[in-house]
């Protein structure tokens, strides 16, 4: 009898990890969407638009920095689609297919590896509002509860471009679409402006948009030092979004 | 006890929507041979190649890898094989050491195994000058041998080629021929998919002649070229009126297919009578031929002979 062998699904996974941190090391670039762009707008939005929304940059701060927060990890959710996207036209799954590996473990790897860009995105947003001045009024263990809730729910979101990454033609039209859906969903958002502030009909698309939800949860927890009810939603809804769309991308990557 | 043939495919088809792509194809492929999978763009080559290698399932028909079920024991059976694609699928974001690196341990490897591996591979392949450089700065050829070089990481009994040499230099591509009888002498099964008939001639023990997704001649190089038993005559008249009036003389003497271009007439016939009433009738019209010429076939003329018109 002929030996055969497979590799096992947490050493293929953990490679496919590593090969992501390795092409991100070669090309820093890939790391703008989650180091600079944070740190943009976190300027931009602080320094710019405090003085018509709150009044000051301090007075600000406590809205923008969950805001800022919420709409980086959107960002760097989208990055799995392009990289996914990438990885087919370049013919590296093809490859990857033939190996004696667990099906699913390219793909793990991919969202093992988004995980670690989430978290730089969320420290990167947090560590520019503190040295702008915001401090988590409940402190510092809230806020890293609402990191690990934000980044929860940020990789939920990466499934979803993860699948989309699987449809798409090309890695550009990913990007551009994933740009525009980010933009949609934190501009119609309660994420720079206060809801009250807004006509009526569009405070009524802002609050129907879920990301208005998620941040106000955030808000609460790092104001109030509490677990309100609209964080066990957000969490119940990655949970939701994760069972609907791992399998789902999962099951497309393998017909693939 | 007979030993597995490496390949052993059965009535293979493919349709992608409605159309057939690869249409009940069967052959059998030893081991330790090389055998060439020829045919025009489109025939199909790759599409069996993705059906042997589990990238693709099968409409209908069986595959069995060195005795395995290609389908029921899938994972297993990929630690039998290497795959060297159409297109050097390569991670251009990494180095050449860091691309086998990561390949050995997806193949199974120890940290150190890996390491060693890597190594071994990088001067086999004479990359270990450019080993720690990024893929933009490789050529061509250094992809090619890079890839091919992943594919043989765990040394696999069998090693796929699809169209190993498309788009290399000539020097270049003599350099992959002596690496794929490198690999053979070594015992490994080459699989490989060539629109060269040169390639074909010069590699395979076997070959697999394919057109529109069907098999249309199996065998040898030596018995294809026998199968298309037509020979060919070449005559040059004085000028192409001469040419044009041979036709007809010739055309009742044979069976065969007459071509003429300008004052040259090509015969092809399979029966050697026909030279005799082809010369007699010439003579009955008073037509002499300048110069004659006889030839056996190539592997050319048993490729257009069997795909002519199709494409
Ligand atoms: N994924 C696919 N979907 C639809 N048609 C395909 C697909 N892959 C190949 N084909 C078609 O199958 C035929 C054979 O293609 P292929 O196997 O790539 O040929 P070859 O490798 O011999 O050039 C072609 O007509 C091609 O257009
Ligand atoms: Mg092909």
């Amino acid at each position: 009898m002929l030996e055969t062998h497979k590799t096992s699904i947490f050493k293929s996974t953990l490679t496919m990890a590593y090969r992501n941190l390795l092409k991100t090391l070669h090309n820093p670039d890939k790391l703008l969407d989650v180091v600079i762009q944070p740190i943009l707008f976190m300027l931009l939005f602080g320094y710019l638009f405090s003085g018509a929304i709150a009044g000051n940059v301090y007075a600000y701060l406590p809205t923008l920095v969950p805001g800022i927060l919420m709409q980086s990890l959107i960002s760097a959710a989208t990055g799995s689609g392009t990289q996914i996207s990438d990885d087919f036209s370049t013919g590296i799954f093809n490859r990857l297919k033939t190996l004696p590996i667990p099906q699913v473990a390219p793909l793990a790897g991919q969202l093992l590896a988004d995980i670690l860009r989430l978290l730089i995105a969320a420290t990167v947003s947090l560590t520019t509002g503190y040295l702008m001045g915001w401090r988590p009024a409940a402190g510092l263990g809230w806020a890293i509860l609402v990191v690990i809730l934000d980044v929860f729910l940020g990789w939920a979101l990466s499934w979803i471009f993860a699948l989309y990454g699987l449809f798409a033609k090309s890695s550009t039209m990913v990007e551009s679409i994933s740009l525009m859906t980010m933009l949609l969903l934190v501009f119609l958002s309660n994420a720079f402006v206060p809801v009250k502030t807004l006509p009526p009909f569009m405070k009524i698309l802002v609050e129907l948009n879920p990301v208005s939800y998620v941040i106000n949860a955030s808000r609460t927890i790092l104001n109030a030092g509490f677990w309100p009810t609209s964080a066990w939603i957000v969490l119940g809804a990655g949970i939701v979004i994760i069972s609907i769309f791992a399998p789902l991308t999962v099951l497309v990557y393998k017909r693939k | 006890m007979k030993t597995a043939p490496a390949i052993a495919i059965q009535t293979l088809s493919k349709k992608f929507g409605q159309q057939t792509a690869v249409d009940r194809v069967s052959f059998n492929v030893e081991v330790g041979e090389v055998f060439a999978l020829l045919g025009p763009n489109g025939a199909g080559k790759t599409t069996i190649l993705r059906m042997l290698t589990t990238l693709l399932k099968p409409t209908s028909g069986t595959i069995q890898v060195l005795g395995h079920n290609l389908q029921s024991e899938s994972q297993a059976v990929r630690s039998l094989f290497g795959l060297a694609g159409q297109y050097a699928s390569v991670d251009e974001d990494l180095t050449a050491r860091e691309n086998l690196q990561t390949f050995s341990l997806l193949n199974g490897l120890t940290f150190r195994e890996a390491r060693l591996r890597t190594q071994e591979l990088l001067e086999e392949f004479s990359l270990i000058n450019s080993a720690d450089k990024l893929l933009a700065t490789f050529s061509g050829g250094m992809r090619r041998r890079l890839d091919l070089s992943i594919s043989l990481i765990a040394r696999p009994k069998i090693i796929f080629l699809d169209e190993p040499t498309t788009g290399l230099d000539p020097r270049t591509r003599e350099q992959m021929w002596k690496t794929i009888r490198q690999l053979v002498q070594a015992g490994t099964t080459v699989i490989l998919t060539t629109q060269y008939l040169e390639e074909a001639d010069q590699l395979a023990d076997h070959i697999a002649l394919i057109d529109h997704g069907k098999l249309v001649a199996l065998g040898t190089p030596q018995a294809l070229k026998e199968k298309i038993a037509s020979k060919k005559l070449n005559l040059t008249f004085q000028n192409e009126l001469q040419a044009t009036q041979a036709v007809q003389a010739i055309a009742e003497a044979t069976n065969g297919i007459v071509q003429q271009t300008d004052n040259m007439v090509n015969v092809s016939f399979n029966e050697v009578d026909d030279i005799t009433k082809i010369l007699t009738n010439l003579q009955v019209a008073k037509l002499s031929a300048n110069d004659i010429q006889i030839k056996q076939p190539s592997l050319d003329d048993v490729f257009f002979a069997m795909t002519v018109g199709k494409n």
